[in-house]
């Protein structure tokens, strides 16, 4: 649980959050956004940050498993919880995760720039509904919004890595 | 962007958090799901000088069959009312509507008692709550109140909440026999604020006529409503194309819907009647699907 620390006008808590497996502590002021406390205090800037005010997607990130945008929650309200973002996906630095496999392969990105929030909610959409229907994948991104791709691609990327999710090659 | 400064509360029982809105007063803003709340802070357009956070009060996240209906404690998760096998079961209307909420990542934060108080008048919650006669739980330090939806909505952002109180459940009437239910909306995409939203119930007698009608609509005016000369229309009377044709003219002749950025009053005149026909059609069809099977 989180505790306050000093006094005064700029109330700031201890925190202890898990991001991608590791436990961060920190103390905080309560009014940062779990979408600046990633970039800017944990330096994990690939989750971007588009509207701040909940409409692009752009920050999505899953919170104890659940896609969630991360410019709509306090950091002091992650304490506890695990919070994974894009840095979590591939398994090192020369192979992609399926999800960013399939996206590279059928040109689900231009300039990328909503890319990180789609892969997260795919990968927990994905978790939830291995074998989705055209429609049910573009229901499910309606909140995800991009401005370069015209969302052709995208879903095409997000069938293939069901694909590639539900027949892991082997090796 | 950044919230402006304020004081942060944690609650962890309702007894805490009641005691705190008791003290802190008009200060003190509840924060829920967030999803409505933190964008107005993000834009400064909310500057409350303590926050109470809900997320820990444990006992406000349920659902539960009581009274012959279904109570939802205040921070049950949008997403988990949109999961519950029991709701598809024994509130169709709530289980379509709530896939009309936002989008799947707001969903997953966003709460039952969050979208009732915030009281938008294009919210799909507050349309189920007035077209099943739904009832509201307020609770303050010092009393408990249950409100019907007219008593509760009182305008656009507007509710008949106290500074001191919070909405602490809702209940809803579980699905009679012989009854369809259907929800439909009009909106410039998936999970977009509707245009015009529509929940229609409609309960057939014995002898195939019908015995309850109830038509709900959203969008069309500052809080829910319910299209009263409509459902009268409907009583009594045998399913009929003519008849669902009728009730969407009388549906789009009563509600009085505003034109803004979004659509002219006519269009949603137009929309609403469109989709009481097409909701009543496809009500008494689940009805009479079920007594065939
Ligand atoms: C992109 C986007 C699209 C959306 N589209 C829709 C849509 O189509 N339909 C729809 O209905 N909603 C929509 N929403 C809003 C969403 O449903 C919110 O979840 C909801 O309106 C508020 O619920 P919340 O739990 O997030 O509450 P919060 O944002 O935390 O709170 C909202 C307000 O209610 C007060 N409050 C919260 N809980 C209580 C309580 N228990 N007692 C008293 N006061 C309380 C808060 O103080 C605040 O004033 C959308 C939101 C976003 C960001
Ligand atoms: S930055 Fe969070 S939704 Fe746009
Ligand atoms: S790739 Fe540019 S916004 Fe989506």
């Amino acid at each position: 649980m989180s505790a306050e620390v000093g006094a005064g006008s700029a109330q700031r808590r201890a925190i202890r959050v898990t991001v991608n497996g590791v436990v961060y502590e920190r103390v905080v002021e309560p009014r940062l956004l779990l979408s600046d406390f990633l970039r800017h205090e944990l330096g994990l800037t690939g989750t971007h940050v588009g509207c701040e005010h909940g409409v692009c997607g752009a920050c999505t990130v899953l919170v104890n498993g659940e896609p969630a945008r991360s410019c709509l929650m306090l950091a002091v309200q992650a304490d506890g919880l695990a919070i994974e973002t894009v840095e979590s996906l591939a398994p090192d630095e020369e192979r992609l995760h399926p999800l960013q496999q399939a996206f590279w392969d059928r040109h689900g990105l231009q300039c990328g720039f909503c890319t990180p929030g789609l892969l997260m909610l795919l990968k927990s959409f994905l978790a939830e509904n291995p074998s989705p229907s055209e429609e049910e994948v573009r229901e499910a991104i309606s909140g995800n919004l991009c401005r370069c791709t015209g969302y052709q691609n995208i879903v095409a990327a997000a069938l293939e890595a069901a694909r590639l999710l539900r027949e892991p090659v082997a090796g | 962007m950044k919230p402006p400064r304020f004081q942060y509360h944690v609650p962890e029982s309702l007894d805490e958090a009641l005691g705190l809105l008791a003290e802190l007063g008009a200060d003190a803003k509840p924060l829920a799901g967030g999803q409505s709340l933190v964008p107005l802070l993000n834009m400064r357009l909310a500057r409350p000088g303590h926050l109470l956070d809900l997320n820990r009060v444990a006992e406000l996240d349920y659902l539960t069959e009581r009274d012959g209906g279904l109570a939802l404690g205040a921070m049950t998760r949008q997403r988990a009312v949109e999961r519950s096998a029991l709701i598809r079961d024994r509130c169709p209307l709530l289980a379509q509507a709530i896939r009309y909420v936002g989008h799947l990542p707001i969903r997953t934060r966003g709460t039952i008692g969050g979208s009732v108080a915030h009281a938008d008048p294009a919210a799909e919650l507050p349309g189920v709550l007035a077209a099943l006669d739904g009832r509201i739980t307020l609770q303050s330090r010092s009393s408990t109140r249950v409100l019907d939806p007219a008593d509760f909505f009182l305008g656009v952002l507007a509710s008949a909440a106290t500074p001191e109180e919070l909405v602490t459940e809702i209940w809803l009437p579980a699905v009679p026999e012989r009854t369809g239910q259907v929800w439909l909306e009009v909106a410039r995409r998936h999970g977009d604020y509707a245009l015009v939203g529509l929940g229609a119930s409609v309960t057939l007698d014995g002898d195939g006529t019908i015995s309850e009608a109830r038509l709900a609509l959203i969008g069309v005016g500052p809080v829910p409503v319910r299209a009263r000369r409509a459902e009268e229309r409907l009583r009594g009377e045998w399913p009929a194309t003519s008849l669902f044709r009728e009730a969407g003219r009388l549906v789009s002749a009563e509600i009085q819907p505003e034109t803004d950025v979004h659509a002219t009053s006519e269009y949603r005149r137009r929309v609403a009647a469109v989709l009481t026909e097409r909701a009543l059609a496809e009500a008494t069809r689940q009805i009479t699907r079920e007594t065939v099977e």
